[in-house]
């Protein structure tokens, strides 16, 4: 192999490796913000509760707030807006979606944290939002949360807010699915 | 000589004019918080750091062009490096930038205090306005630019604040710490008032968090910093600071006004005052998108004069008012607006500019489907 | 490495192989024939000179429509109120205006430089990979003449800024995307393409006795450029390929609604962004490196220090990405850490400002035109770098960030900074393309112009930025009219300039005072050795180099 053709073979391999690599980031940029907290990105999967003694020294103010996305006619509402807290402690809040439109559809919650560092030590043991829900038209379902905040937290957090943004499901089957022309258009 | 004459003239021009100037709106404003403070402190430190590093840089250089110049027979030496000065070189600047670090570190950490607000605003960016919450107040509107149309086009003066005015500031205590949770209904918008040095991304199905202490009552202006479609311009923000009597004073009369707007739902409306109302929505929610005389902006936005599917479809009409158009620049209102605005907006939007359908849509109507 | 040299030619065409048994001792030879003439010749051409050519044309052309788009900007934002175009109009001007001098003008100029230069400064007889070559350069007129034919699609082209944040760029993007897609690729892959040629030419075709540290910085600050191309160009596809399946194919990267994440997409865009800023100005380090010493008549000071700083500014893009997203909600930690990685960089560049003034020091000064267009560069780079520090500073940048201040920084770097650099180049290296001297006369007249212009233009946007005005918007509050009128006063200055460039280039390439082979007096590297013009076939024979001892 000529000088030339070995460094264009490991210029290429290198340019393939980047390229796989971009899409690494996808995934590798859900870890990271896992382990740092960037973006207030929480687990989607149930997590075990930690077997904490409860911090009664400290009060921890948890807001919830949701909110409507587009395109969906649901409601998803907090029957508790604001629960204070003991780190260590679990906690039920309960949530209620109801659908008002005359059809069924399907619907994800997608959470957020803020602080976005407070996400590292909210453990959602039970919730909504791990799975799309599905409700016909006029039903109305509850679903709980559960959630601890570790003793870890750090002493400065003394405020956490979750929300809640209700987005319609599109791969699934939607009969009400807004398409087309009126009112809103199309992009 | 010509070039060096120049660039000291337009050197010291520069520094003299930034610092006389610095009140005149050539400079970044003093603000009226503990942190826009410590900014604009921060910035002048580093900005006069900068100044002083150029001075000699820049002195060195022109020395060097002016007595080395060849035309007066300059010999050129030999040398071409020297470790010693090379490292000291490296030196200097790494400590330069330590003494800067540090109190930058200070005014992050700051600005990253998370004691415990007073207030909490909920600031959601849509394309092209704001909408503020009061959480856990009930009280919550749509902050929408003012600034005429007319102005804009060049067929009337401009007003003082041009593209710096809104229908409805947001409305805030002094002395009282506020904290903003910020998101968006669509793409990345950017919060950003100067004179409080706060500036937050809201991004969509993200929250963000922010906070301020305003000092001094007044009224702050500032407008959306990141791109967010065509009117990104005209997405201004203004907050009014208040003394946090006035503010509590003010919360409560918005407070009761929501009531009296929930208290709407239940009587029968005629159509005259819906369509009085609905023009007013929708000239201050719709119209950006929409256009004032309903000839939208196809594709994206439908016209919804003359637009025959959209007068055959009254429940998909008002469906799509309420719910929004995924994917699309149509916000979910249901979150934004009341039932009476709904059904007015609903109601104007089915029988002005000659679509004559005759509908009313009354609030009772839009309540039932939000319960 | 040690130098290597081909044993033989395999890469040459079959009509050039024929004569490589005329060539005669010394590095020059004229005797060649061409294959194709006219039209063909350029199409299929595989040498590296008429390819540089092509590149430098190429990019000047963009460079006008880029800058034609630039004064559409600036007129409609002469006064407050919107005059002469609609937002969307303007949102596609500023957005088309970026993309065009980034990946139209900035690059490629620099492409066609290296084409030019880098085998004759390494004493090579072309490119490592001449059809590549060729392959590469046709790619670009193809990607954008696509990336311009957006604008007349329906729903227009690319309106969300060059650095089309997602979701504007995607759920909210106009039809057109998709095109605008494809012509990133096609870009992208020409730069990769060149990029690898660039790598393979310096690596393996050195003139005997050459080292790695005996090459010019141009050399040097190109191999580094060359190795960050290779980096995230496949870093920026992956991105808009990711864009494209959330446009067409129902995933969500960067959907919330779809379990995606807007910001993602600033990461990874940042993570190709920032090395792409240095990729737009290390090689003008290396033309100013090339340029200062000759005019200075003295050696290039600290030349191995030079060398580590470029490769430290290099390795620092890397870790420095996300002091561009500094107001989307990062937490403590990543702010600290993002702003003390972006500070250090001005540790490495402000090495290279202080050796190019300590070779300036007890020089031999005379001042043409690509002398003053690199003493340009100089101050007004530094300035731009002034700024860059003071973006640096995470809280400030609070205040700064997506205002005119941050326009006016990365103008500072990119116009009187890489602009400059490859017009200091062209004034410097055009004896040797055309042998003749540019018109000196016409040189002074377009850099004073274009100074002052620069200067008009963009140093009032710090202004502008610190009273408040964001970037991107079409029409303004009062208080910023001033600072936008000097704004567009400079411009017009600076665009109606540039036509002094193109008069000057036309004018030297017909005629002008002949130039000898070394055509400056304090000029060393080895392209000065060949005639001026430089015939099609340089380095035949391969030179034997002498570094220089001391």
């Amino acid at each position: 192999m000529t000088g030339v053709q070995r460094t264009v073979t490991r210029t290429v391999v290198v340019l393939l490796a980047m390229f796989v690599f971009a899409f690494a980031l996808v995934p590798l940029y859900d870890v990271f913000c896992r382990i740092t907290g960037i973006n207030g990105k929480v687990e989607n999967t149930a997590q075990a509760m930690v077997r904490d003694s409860i911090d009664e020294s400290r009060v921890i103010t948890v807001q919830f707030v949701t909110r409507a996305g587009a395109g969906l006619p649901w409601k998803l509402e907090v029957l508790n807006r604001q629960v204070r807290v003991h780190p260590g402690a679990a906690t039920e809040v309960h949530f209620a979606f109801t659908n008002h439109g005359s059809t069924a559809g399907w619907g994800r919650a997608v959470p957020s944290v803020s602080p976005s560092e407070a996400s590292l030590y909210m453990r959602k043991i039970t919730c909504f939002c791990f799975q799309e829900q599905r409700l016909a038209a006029g039903e109305r379902l509850e679903a709980p949360l559960v959630f601890q905040l570790t003793r870890d937290l750090p002493d400065d957090i003394k405020t956490v807010t979750l929300v809640y943004t209700l987005y319609p499901v599109d791969d699934k089957p939607l009969a009400t699915k807004a398409t087309s022309v009126v009112p809103g258009g199309e992009t | 000589m010509r070039n060096l004459a120049g660039v000291v003239a337009a050197i010291g021009g520069s520094v003299w004019l930034t610092r006389s100037a610095l009140a005149d709106g050539w400079n970044m404003p003093l603000g009226v918080t503990d942190v826009s403070r410590d900014i604009h402190g921060l910035h002048m430190t580093i900005f006069w750091i900068c100044v002083v590093i150029g001075i000699v840089v820049f002195g060195v250089m022109f020395y060097s062009l002016f007595r080395y110049r060849r035309s007066k027979g300059a010999k050129s030496a030999h040398f071409h490096e020297n470790t010693t000065v090379e490292v000291v070189w490296t030196a200097i600047p790494l400590l330069i930038l330590v003494g800067m670090a540090l109190p930058a570190t200070a005014t992050l950490k700051e600005m990253y205090d998370a004691e415990d607000a007073d207030l909490d605003v909920m600031v959601t960016g849509q394309q092209w306005r704001w909408h503020y919450e009061y959480l856990g107040e009930d009280v919550s509107f749509i902050s929408n630019m003012s600034t005429p149309r007319d102005q804009i086009d060049g067929a009337a003066a401009k007003g003082e604040n041009y593209l710096l005015e809104v229908d409805q500031p947001l409305v805030l205590p002094v002395d009282r710490k506020v904290r903003f949770l910020l998101t968006s209904d669509d793409v990345v918008h950017s919060w950003w008032v100067p004179d409080l040095a706060v500036k937050q991304d809201a991004i969509p199905g993200f929250v963000n968090e922010n906070w301020v202490r305003i000092e001094e009552p007044g009224t702050y202006r500032g407008q959306c910093t990141e791109l967010c479609g065509r009117n990104h311009g005209f997405m201004p923000v203004v907050v009014e600071a208040v003394p946090p009597e006035e503010f509590d004073t003010w919360l409560a009369e918005r407070k009761q006004a929501a009531a009296r707007e929930a208290s709407g739902v239940d009587r029968e409306w005629g159509m005259d005052e819906l369509m009085t109302r609905g023009q007013k929505v929708y000239e201050s929610v719709c119209a950006s998108c929409h256009q004032v005389d309903g000839s939208g902006n196809p594709p994206v936005f439908p016209a919804l004069a003359n637009n025959p599917a959209l007068m055959e479809e009254r429940d998909r009409h008002i469906a799509t008012v309420i719910n929004g158009v995924s994917g699309a620049p149509m916000p979910a209102f249901s979150s934004t607006l009341s039932p009476v605005e709904i059904a007015a907006v609903v109601t104007y939007e089915r029988n002005a500019w000659g679509n004559e359908t005759g509908d009313i849509v009354q609030p009772s109507e839009i309540q039932s489907q939000l319960e | 490495m040690a130098p290597k040299l081909p044993p033989q030619q395999p890469l040459q065409t079959p009509a050039e192989q024929g004569n490589d048994g005329a060539a005669t001792a010394g590095h020059v030879n004229e005797g060649y024939h061409h294959g194709p003439s006219g039209l063909m010749r350029w199409l299929l051409t595989t040498n590296h000179k008429e390819i540089g050519t092509l590149y430098l044309i190429f990019s000047l052309s963009m460079f006008f429509i880029g800058g034609i788009f630039a004064l559409v900007v600036r007129a409609e934002l002469f006064q407050p109120g919107l005059q002469l175009v609609q937002p969307e109009f303007f949102n596609q001007m500023t957005t088309m205006h970026g993309l065009i001098m980034v990946f139209g003008a900035v690059m490629p100029g620099f492409v066609g430089l290296a084409n030019w230069m880098i085998p004759l400064q390494v004493g090579a007889p072309d490119m490592a990979l001449p059809r590549l070559n060729n392959f590469s350069f046709w790619l670009l007129p193809v990607a954008f003449t696509l990336l311009l034919s957006t604008l007349l699609m329906p729903g227009g082209g690319p309106n969300f800024g060059w650095t089309f944040y997602a979701p504007l760029s995607t759920t909210y993007a106009p039809p057109s995307t998709t095109f605008f897609i494809l012509s990133l690729h096609i870009a992208g892959i020409s730069s990769i393409l060149g990029a690898i040629n660039i790598i393979a030419t310096i690596l393996n075709m050195r003139a005997p006795g050459m080292r790695m540290m005996d090459m010019p910085l141009f050399v040097w600050t190109w191999l580094i450029t060359a190795f960050l191309l290779i980096a995230v160009m496949p870093v920026l596809a992956g991105v808009i390929t990711m864009m494209l399946m959330d446009i067409n194919f129902g995933t969500s990267f960067f959907n919330a609604a779809g379990g995606g994440d807007p910001v993602m997409f600033q990461h990874i865009f940042w993570f190709f962004g920032h090395p792409e800023v240095y990729i737009m100005i290390l090689p003008a380090f290396g033309i100013v490196s090339a340029i200062i010493p000759t005019f200075a008549r003295k050696r290039l000071f600290g030349y191995a220090s030079m060398v580590y700083a470029t490769s430290s500014i290099a390795i620092l893009s890397f870790l420095v990405w996300a002091h561009h997203m500094f107001a989307v909600g990062l937490p403590l930690v990543a702010e600290l850490f993002f702003m003390y990685t972006t500070m250090l960089i001005a540790v490495p560049t402000g090495v290279k400002v202080f050796n190019w003034i300590a070779t300036l020091f007890q020089g031999s000064i005379s001042f043409e035109t690509p002398m003053l267009f690199a003493l340009a560069f100089v101050v007004l780079f530094t300035i731009g770098g002034f700024s860059g520090l003071m973006l640096a500073i995470a809280p400030a940048d609070f205040q700064y960030h997506d205002t005119y201040f941050v326009v006016a920084h990365f103008h500072y770097v990119l116009v009187p900074g890489a602009v400059f650099a490859i017009m200091a180049a062209v004034y410097y290296w055009l004896p040797k393309w055309t042998g003749h001297y540019p018109n000196e006369r016409l040189g002074r007249w377009h850099f004073w112009t274009s100074v002052i212009g620069v200067n008009l233009t963009f140093f009032p946007m710090h202004f502008s930025g610190l009273a408040g005005m964001p970037r991107r918007i079409p029409d303004y509050a009062l208080q910023f009219a001033d600072f936008n009128m000097a704004s567009s006063i400079g411009a017009l200055l600076f665009g109606t300039s540039q036509l002094l460039f193109v008069l000057m280039i036309i004018k030297c390439v017909r005629g002008g005072e002949k130039a000898p082979a070394k055509a400056w007096e304090g000029a060393e590297d080895l392209e000065w050795t060949v005639p001026s013009p430089a015939p099609l076939h340089t380095f035949d024979t391969p030179p034997q180099f002498h570094h220089r001892e001391g």
